[in-house]
């Protein structure tokens, strides 16, 4: 690389200074009579081998290995012909020129190709710095002694020291020390987390503060760690549309482009009987034979994509998976875990007067159910709980307390009824507790699962784009509109069943226009097959859970629902861009070939126009990374 | 069975697809997929021939990008 670099530079400036010096003493003149020609021919031929022996020696390497539309040779061809046709001029006593072009449509192709190759490099090494994951030793403990090992070795049960400062190898749990962990490279989470004794820790955490022991529990290859670089790394395995007709149409272009050249050497040597001018626009026309900016522009802009993405705490498995978020028109969500925390808060007791009362009375009634709104409430009272009460729980409505004289009632309004106790019953979306004491009402608590703070965000967001939402959901109707009104849902669905889930995402799809695309968003826990029937899966809380890994499209490493809109603007970002490639190129390409038969541009042109749009295209497709991150500010 | 390989030297991404294109013709591969930027490629055949068809995969390689060395 560096090399090539120190070479095409060198080349460079002789080209320039031996350009200089033949524009303004004319180096054709020095040597007088008619082989004056030969100074420039050879001086330019020396930078021209300097430059370009390599791209020679390839094209007559593939030649014998019987590819004759190679571009190294399309570009041998064409060089030699301008050479060809400047001798000719040379020979026959014409004004000179010529050499200075057949030398620099191989200079400036060669930087072309450096250029390229330099930034895919970058783009490529950016990306493998951010999934800088992979652990590359274990301290294994072996009774006092430490040994460094490869952690492909370590076992299941084995213990392993993790020091500050190093990367946690193996998945496992910790047995002695606490610390806090940077999870920044598997999550995209900056803040660190910490961890004690008995806490599971993930392989590619980095330990941030103290030495923690920790017992395996998986080896190397099941680690989270091998499991997600494995995933970012196959995804550029699966490609898109896109990608396929680019390389497709690459294997048409580069025959039909030297059809059309020859075709025009005929042609136009036949209409104006000057085969030196016909020539002279085929060789233009061979010099954007090459295919290389698109080839590159395309799949460059999906992988810069994948790795702004992974960034950003999002593993997206694939670049057809852009695609199709792209065209995503409607989100289906889960809703406990997904738009909800699915940990129950108590949001109103009535009347506020009374509430530590209510509290304390439903606290001591709820206190042994395991059920999530009696834990909510326990957690709510968060005080010492009185004991000493005979606790009834009747299944289906609530708890009754006895202690000597006092009763209390907590449960359902039917409950109540039953008990000769009126109760006024609201219409209030969550979960409504009763609470009564000795046959006197005293008021109720009203429970929800909390909705998640960027729900509404992303959900307004999604909104603004014009995308259809709908929530799916086993709670009851009432629960359901409440969220569903709360977030500005376009629908939902209530009381289906886990298996009813695949049903309701079918019915969604009967109503869909074909072209668009549907995208449903889970935890992963018990709507895998939601996640594969639907176009783009999407699923929360990826790390650790090996379910959620293998069944979404995309994963949302840090549980921030934000990450659909930041996939979603990338995947629109991504793919315009790579239309706008697409459409550039070809017309470039295009207009160099018209105006080159029509005798406008010449080899300069063609050279500068070929080797500016593959410059140009790269440089869009990294347009990409700072939209995005523009977007997240 | 799937198998990745680490490519070296993969120069130009048009040669890339070259090479997925031969190497799709050979009969006992189910897949293949040669990617230019992450310079791997990853292939999908038989298990029991999959040593054959790795002899074959090299072949075209050389033969199209002889620089390009697949690291097995």
């Amino acid at each position: 690389m560096k090399r090539k670099l120190v070479r095409i530079s060198v080349a460079l400036v002789l080209f320039l200074t031996v350009f200089t010096v033949d524009k303004i003493v004319n180096l054709a003149s020095v040597l007088t009579g008619s082989y004056g020609f030969l100074l420039p021919f050879g001086l330019y031929l020396a930078i021209y081998l300097l430059v370009g022996y390599d791209v020679l020696w390839k094209a007559v390497r593939n030649l014998w290995r019987g590819q004759l539309l190679d571009e190294n040779f399309l570009m041998m061809v064409a060089t030699f012909g301008a050479f060809g046709l400047a001798i000719y001029r040379g020979v026959t006593g014409q004004s000179l020129e010529g050499f200075d072009e057949a030398c620099a449509v191989l200079l400036f192709y060669q930087i072309g190709e450096w250029l390229q190759k330099y930034a895919t490099g970058k783009s490529r090494k950016s990306i493998e710095h951010l999934m800088n994951l992979r652990p590359d030793y274990a301290n294994l403990l072996v009774g006092n002694e430490l040994t460094k090992v490869d952690p492909e070795t370590v076992k299941v049960g084995d213990l392993i020291v993790v020091n500050p400062g190093e990367k946690v190898p193996l998945d496992g749990v910790i047995v002695k020390g606490a610390t806090d962990l940077d999870t920044k490279t598997l999550t995209g989470e900056s803040l660190p987390r910490s961890v004690k004794t008995n806490d599971e820790v993930l392989s590619g955490c980095v330990n941030l503060t103290s030495q923690i022991t920790v017992r395996v529990t998986k080896v190397f290859y099941d680690s989270t760690a091998t499991k997600i670089l494995d995933l970012v790394e196959n995804a550029a395995m699966k490609k898109s549309k896109a990608e396929n007709f680019i390389t497709k149409f690459a294997r048409y272009y580069t025959p039909i482009v030297i059809l059309a050249a020859v075709l025009l050497a005929v042609v136009t040597g036949l209409v104006f009987n000057d085969w030196g001018v016909a020539l002279y626009r085929a060789l233009s026309c061979l010099v954007v034979s090459c295919p290389c900016a698109l080839v590159i522009s395309v799949p460059l802009t999906f992988f810069i994509a994948l790795g702004t993405a992974s960034k950003a705490g999002v593993l997206i498995k694939g670049s057809n998976y852009l695609e199709k978020l792209n065209q995503a028109k409607v989100f289906v969500f889960d809703k406990t875990g997904t738009l909800t925390k699915g940990n129950f808060v108590i949001t109103t007791v009535e009347p506020v007067s009374k509430r530590a009362e209510i509290l304390r009375l439903a606290a001591i009634a709820e206190k042994d159910s395991s059920h999530p709104i009696a834990r909510a409430i326990v957690a709510a009272y968060g005080q010492k709980i009185e004991t000493g009460y005979t606790l009834t729980n009747i299944a289906g409505g609530g708890v009754i307390a006895t202690k000597g004289a006092e009763t209390i009632y907590c449960g359902s309004a039917q409950l109540l009824r039953e008990h000769q106790i009126t109760c006024t019953v609201q219409s209030v979306t969550g979960s409504v507790v009763h609470v009564a004491r000795n046959q006197t009402y005293l008021g109720y608590i009203v429970i929800q699962d909390e909705i998640k703070p960027e729900a509404h965000e992303v959900l307004s967001g999604l909104a603004a784009l014009s995308a259809r939402t709908v929530m799916l959901t086993g709670d009851n109707e009432v629960v359901a509109a409440g969220v569903a009104n709360d977030l500005g849902l376009s629908a939902y669905r209530a009381n289906l069943l886990p298996q009813d889930k695949v049903k309701a995402v079918e019915s969604i799809y009967a109503e869909m226009n074909t072209k668009d695309a549907l995208c449903f968003v889970g935890d992963g826990i018990n709507d895998a097959p939601v996640l594969m029937r639907a176009d783009v899966g999407i699923s929360m809380g990826g790390i650790g859970s090996d379910a959620a890994l293998e069944a979404a499209d995309v994963i949302l490493m840090h549980d921030d629902l934000r990450g659909i809109l930041t996939t979603k603007h990338l995947a629109q970002r991504s793919m315009c861009i790579v239309r706008q490639n697409i459409w550039f190129s070809l017309l470039v390409k295009v207009g160099i070939l018209v105006l080159s038969s029509c005798g406008v541009a010449n080899l300069w042109m063609t050279i500068f126009g070929d080797v500016g749009v593959a410059l140009l295209s790269i440089l869009n497709a990294f347009r990409v990374k700072f939209s995005a991150l523009k977007k997240r500010k | 069975m799937t198998k990745v390989f680490r490519l070296k030297d993969l120069d130009c991404a048009n040669c890339a697809a070259k090479m997925e294109n031969c190497i799709k013709k050979i009969a006992a591969i189910d897949h293949v997929s040669v990617n230019f930027l992450t310079q791997k490629m990853m292939i999908e055949a038989d298990e029991k021939e999959f040593d054959s068809v790795m002899q074959e995969v090299v072949k075209v390689c050389k033969k199209i990008e002889p620089d390009c060395k697949i690291m097995m």
